[in-house]
């Protein structure tokens, strides 16, 4: 019988594969939010767009807040903590949360260490922008991965490149001799282990989803397209003018979204997408926060 | 050969195509409303979030066709946010779905991710690895037909009731086929009634 928390983890995350994850900052949003579909929510209490917009330090949400949202909904509830940030982690294990997100969003807390992730029951999602990051993050007990596509921006280039350098990375570990493996492992700086996995299934060990800059049905149809198993959206909704409907096709092109036709019905009509700001325009790129 | 369709609108349906592949059978994906009406012996519903799969199968129109094929007889097997699709009513929320399993569900029932847990437990009379996921239970039976398949910790896990099955519990996750299989001899025992019908109204 497998025995650990570790594979749990990992299959909640399957559970949501093919679904979206909405940042939402209130109750509010939360239900519309699940009304629309989502998988599950994101708790946290700005969005990306207005931490960007707002500077300072970013911190782990109040528990007060992501309790009003746990009890809101049915669905899993997340919320991020800063990278290194243990103890942020340990409080939000201690409310339960479902899942906790070492974010780049927020202002990191270590600037050498990861969470040891190992040490807690709760599962943790961890962004990476290329194989090496993400089996970093796996060895250290991230249980799923995300693209860490530029937050806040509405802008989707990062997310597509940090997609696309991951599944070529794959693809070229899996084109390795056997023995070829071990001095991948040494490039990488990650255990042979998790390269000889790579290998022999030609796909992450963990769940990959896209997140950073999605903001439009298209969006989430090309990083579906490109591999992603599901998709984050955190600025695109709630700063758009029509968030239920938006988020309610956004839904719905994650599951279809190889079917054209049906994408241009939902790309319809749908309002004011947020207004977005190009990556090159951006004084603080959050990738290269944590590698 | 049988063919089973599987639901793939959002969850974990890929891993039950695994498993269906492993038995031989075959599998197609239903994302659109065209799929549904693509012929098949059987549909399996997946685990995912009950609530996005309920809205997807409105939103994209596949809720009547779906239970139209229901109520007609084609078996069907839900897994865990496959079952509260199904039951006839779920405790803890005034939505129900395709309502055609006589049964009450608890979802959650077990708390949040920190309550998923594995057991190996019985199933129709054999002990196999069970995955539950933040899963629900069956609260209570509401028909004498529902014939209990498995039952942990004291709460009803699996239930059959003529041409459906549900377990809150994830075999698409392990290694055992037991359950998949149980499911594909529902399939053949309907097909046979159905060849025989069929054999009477020729004679």
């Amino acid at each position: 019988m497998k025995d650990n928390r570790y594979s749990l983890n990992k299959e909640l995350a399957q559970m949501l594969k093919g679904g979206v994850i909405m940042d939402v900052t209130t109750p509010e949003q939360a239900k519309i939010a699940e009304e629309a579909g989502a998988c599950a929510v994101m708790a946290l209490e700005r969005i990306p767009a207005d931490i960007r917009a707002a500077g300072g330090v970013s911190r782990m949400s109040d528990p007060k807040m992501i309790r009003g949202i746990q009890e809101a909904v049915s669905i899993p509830v997340m919320a991020k903590v800063r990278i290194g940030h243990f103890a942020e982690a340990q409080i939000l294990e201690a409310i339960e949360i479902d899942y906790i997100d070492e974010s780049e969003v927020l202002s990191p807390a270590d600037d050498i260490y990861h969470i040891d992730k190992t040490a807690f029951k709760v599962p943790f999602v961890c962004g990476a922008k290329d194989l090496g990051e993400a089996l970093r993050r796996i060895n250290e007990g991230a249980s799923m991965i995300r693209t860490k596509g530029e937050p806040g921006t509405g802008d989707i280039v990062q997310a597509v490149r940090h997609m696309r350098k991951m599944n070529s990375e794959i693809r070229r570990i899996a084109s390795l001799e056997d023995h070829e493996l071990f001095n991948a492992a040494k490039e990488l700086q990650v255990p042979y282990d998790l390269v000889k996995y790579v290998h022999d299934n030609k796909k992450l060990p963990v769940v990959n989803f896209a997140a950073g800059g999605v903001a439009t049905p298209a969006d989430a149809a090309l990083m579906m397209q490109l591999g992603a198993e599901g998709v984050f959206v955190g600025s695109g909704i709630f700063k758009s003018g029509d968030p239920a409907k938006r988020a309610r096709a956004i839904v719905q092109a994650v599951t279809n979204y190889n079917n054209p036709a049906i994408l241009a019905e939902l790309s319809t009509d749908l309002g004011e997408a947020m207004v977005g700001i190009n990556e090159s325009e951006i004084q603080l790129l959050m990738a290269e926060r944590g590698k | 050969m049988y063919t089973v369709g599987v639901l793939a609108l959002q969850g974990a349906f890929i891993e039950h195509r695994q498993m269906l592949d492993r038995l031989g059978v075959d599998s197609f994906e239903i994302r659109e409303l065209k799929d549904i009406h693509r012929p098949m012996d059987g549909i399996i519903i997946p685990g995912g979030e009950s609530t996005v799969i309920g809205r997807l199968l409105k939103t994209i129109g596949m809720f009547e066709p779906l239970k139209e094929l229901i109520d007609n007889g084609l078996p069907v097997y839900g897994t865990c946010a496959g079952m509260i699709l199904l039951a006839q009513s779920i405790d803890n929320d005034s939505r129900t779905h395709l309502a055609t399993f006589p049964v009450s569900v608890k979802r959650n029932a077990y708390g949040r991710q920190l309550g998923s847990f594995y057991t190996d437990d019985n199933f129709a009379g054999k002990v196999i690895p069970m995955t539950y996921i933040r899963a629900p239970y069956i609260s209570e039976v509401l028909s004498d037909d529902v014939e209990i398949l498995a039952v942990t910790d004291g709460n009803i896990t699996a239930a059959r009731y003529n041409n459906q099955l549900i377990t809150a519990f994830h075999p698409e996750l392990d290694d055992d086929t037991s359950v998949h299989e149980y499911f594909l001899n529902m399939i053949h025992e309907h097909n046979l009634a159905i060849s025989s019908q069929t054999y009477e109204k020729c004679v």
